[in-house]
């Protein structure tokens, strides 16, 4: 135990509490406590499931090239795109959205030494990795992995529909992720509320700051539902309880109610932090502070508070739920969200805008979730979800919306990967995976659409000989494959760029702190701390002719 | 604080209209149900803070002007490296793996855990590595 002293007034790298002795090697990455050695870890396990969700795609895709592929049995199939969508939400896009880049950034961003609890952080990694392996070594049982879906649903999910280990695996891997999330969100609020540097009042704090501490919320409101719903499940299948069968007297679609009710919060708890990352990216690369800073705040927590009342949207096809309650609040989201894009849309007018691979990934995420959120309004109506319930229209919104989260993702790492590792990414082969990134994704998805209009079902593995069909699978397809070629580029990227161009403290000349501090940042993150006197204290040291004004105020030679 | 204390409060006050409205319109007691405890979930934290924002001196990081000098001293107190998580944590994979493998794998899941909040605790107390 150390106690860390306030470094705007203790500084100096003399201070021995700043020079870390600690294991080396394997030790270190088992024993650490220091948030960015835990939340690189959390971000790469985040992307090699990244990659392993990718390839299960990559498969399902190529079955689909052609109206009776051979490439999988039936059977696999439902493996496979139980455990594409599975890997895909709890094992990449969760963790990687709140315990990968937050856990580095967040204290940061705040002027904080560590996150509160750096114990609970070290063992919410391990949970998380524990489960992944757990629900990924369903694979290798002899019934093989999950096939139910990744949503699960009674009774295809009980004993009689679904029995065997991989099963078993699925839920014993989502309740250790589960748990994970929950300390995650428990540590986040405690940093957020109690580690804040002098000055670093709530509404200076920066936008990815906040969009997080919003996010850890709803983790706390959302995940014990979830965890409480696969220990139901699991009495079902073990214990001989009917809480989800008919039989017993139990009611199936209660399992819908209980997963959606965490599932949808859960798209906002995935959505939020790649926001954030968003509205970090395009100021620094526009050169302007961010547009409506309080009316982003705003409607993150709209969204926040409206996430808790749409859950049945996804059940709009099962009758028994309350249809105009569910469609309003659905379609008020957008409300919030649309905020959002005009606000990001504000602050790049008229700024001068440096198109980094970080600003292209950004405003390639705006365009990508315009489309999946656009048509997320149409699913919101009921008549509309009546046709379109269950076909790859569905699939082809989510995919919108996810890719897009995938761009803002990369953005974030092209954006925070100088600060974290000390050496920025190569620029050109950047800009390469962008564009295999974003075109593979617009031509992955936009062929979806059409098909679920003519009314493709998904989850089939095979399909009737139909021209139009076929045609359209094989140009998504083609986006597929663009979008591994990108993910192969990024990786040739990492490993072109490895400790090869140095990047410097501030190479984006960016405005929150952690461009204040070294990069990497050195243990308990600062030497020193600038003044905080706005949403950002590094500009405003580093521009004193060009400080922030207080909300309203304007400069006089501007008046 | 107070701030904090207010954000709670107001998320729980509309998750509490909003179970009441769901409840008198629908009668679908599971989900009128998590609603209504999530509104609770928001108070149990937002009256805490509340409680305590009202009798602490406030904070140099809610103040508009704070300093560094108002914020000098100790910021908090953050452990070493440690094994317990490690260890905490493969006791949880154990447990969970005796959920589909067999019983007996709770020997050395429990048998870990135990050893590893032991292990925790004391190292807590006695101050850790570093």
């Amino acid at each position: 135990m150390t106690d860390v002293l306030n470094p705007a007034v203790h500084h100096g790298h003399d201070d021995a509490h700043d020079e870390h002795h600690g294991p080396t090697g394997i030790l270190k990455w088992l024993t650490t406590t220091d948030h960015k050695v835990i939340g690189l870890s959390y971000t790469i396990t985040a992307v090699l499931m990244l990659v392993i969700g990718g390839l299960f795609a990559e498969i399902i895709r190529f079955q689909l090239a052609t109206p009776d592929g051979h490439l999988v049995s039936l059977a696999q199939y439902n493996e496979l795109f139980t455990m594409h969508g599975s890997v895909m939400i709890y094992l990449f896009a969760g963790p990687f959205a709140f315990g990968g880049l937050p856990n580095i950034i967040v204290p940061i961003q705040i002027g904080a030494p560590d996150m509160a609890f750096p114990r609970l952080n070290a063992l919410s990694y391990w949970l998380y990795l524990t489960g992944s392996i757990t629900m990924l070594s369903g694979f290798f049982t002899s019934g093989g992995a999950a096939n139910f879906g990744w949503v699960a649903y009674a009774p295809l999910s009980n004993a009689v529909n679904s029995p065997g280990a991989g099963a078993d695996l699925w839920i014993g891997g989502l309740l250790l992720t589960g748990f994970s999330a929950i300390f995650t969100g428990v540590n986040l609020c405690a940093t957020i509320f109690y580690l804040r540097a002098p000055g670093m009042t709530l509404f200076r704090m920066p936008v990815f700051t906040w969009n997080l501490l919003v996010t850890a919320i709803l983790i706390l409101l959302a995940f014990p539902v979830l965890t409480a719903g696969l220990i139901m499940l699991y009495c079902d299948r073990h214990f001989g309880t009917h809480i989800f069968s008919v039989q017993g007297g139990g009611v199936p679609v209660l399992w819908q109610n209980i997963f959606w009710f965490w599932g949808h919060p859960e798209v906002y708890i995935l959505a939020l932090p790649f926001f954030g990352i968003v509205t970090e990216v395009i100021p620094v690369f526009s050169r302007k502070p961010v547009f409506g800073y309080k009316g982003m705040i705003f409607a993150t927590m709209t969204i926040a508070a409206l996430s808790l009342g749409v859950w049945a949207h996804h059940m709009f096809t099962t009758g028994t739920v309350l249809l105009p309650f569910f469609s309003f609040m659905s379609l008020l989201i957008a409300v919030p969200t649309g905020i959002k894009i005009f606000n990001w849309i504000g602050t790049m007018w008229r700024g001068q805008i440096w198109f980094s691979t970080a600003m292209l990934m950004a405003i390639g995420f705006v365009v990508t979730f315009l489309i999946g959120g656009l048509t997320g309004i149409y699913l919101a109506s009921p008549p509309l979800d009546f046709f379109t319930h269950d076909t790859y229209f569905v699939v082809a919104h989510f995919h919108s919306v996810v890719m897009a989260l995938v761009l803002a993702g990369m953005a974030g790492l092209y954006y925070w990967g100088p600060k974290i590792t000390g050496y920025i990414l190569h620029e050109g082969l950047g800009k390469i995976q962008f564009w295999f990134l974003f075109i593979g994704t617009q031509v992955f998805t936009l062929p979806m659409y059409l098909l679920g209009l003519y009314g493709m079902p998904r989850r089939m593995a095979v399909y009737p000989h139909n021209p139009e069909w076929q045609h359209l699978n094989e140009i998504a397809t083609l986006g597929a494959i663009m979008i591994g070629i990108s993910t192969i580029v990024f990786v040739i990227n990492v490993g072109y760029s490895w400790k090869k161009f140095p990047a410097g403290d501030n190479p984006w000349d960016g405005h929150t702190l952690e461009w204040f501090t070294t990069s990497p940042p050195p243990h308990h993150n600062f030497y020193r701390l600038p003044q905080i006197r706005s949403e950002r204290p590094t500009w405003d040291y580093n521009h004193p002719e060009h400080k922030a004004l207080e909300h309203g105020k304007h400069e006089e030679s501007h008046a | 604080m107070k701030q904090v204390s207010r954000i709670l409060i107001l998320l729980g006050i509309f998750f509490l209209a909003m179970a009441i409205v769901y409840w008198f319109w629908s009668k679908e007691s599971g989900g009128s149900i998590m609603i209504f405890a999530g509104s609770l979930l928001c108070f149990m934290p937002g009256s805490y803070y509340g409680w305590w924002a009202k009798r602490m001196a406030p904070h140099p990081q809610d103040s508009k002007t704070g300093t560094s000098e108002e914020g000098a001293g100790v910021v908090a107190t953050f452990p070493g490296t440690s094994i317990w998580p490690f260890t905490l944590g493969m006791a949880a994979f154990f447990v969970v793996l005796s959920l589909v493998f067999g019983i007996w794998l709770l020997i050395p899941g429990l048998g870990l855990a135990v050893w590893a909040l032991l292990g925790g605790t004391a190292e807590g107390r006695r101050g850790g590595n570093h």
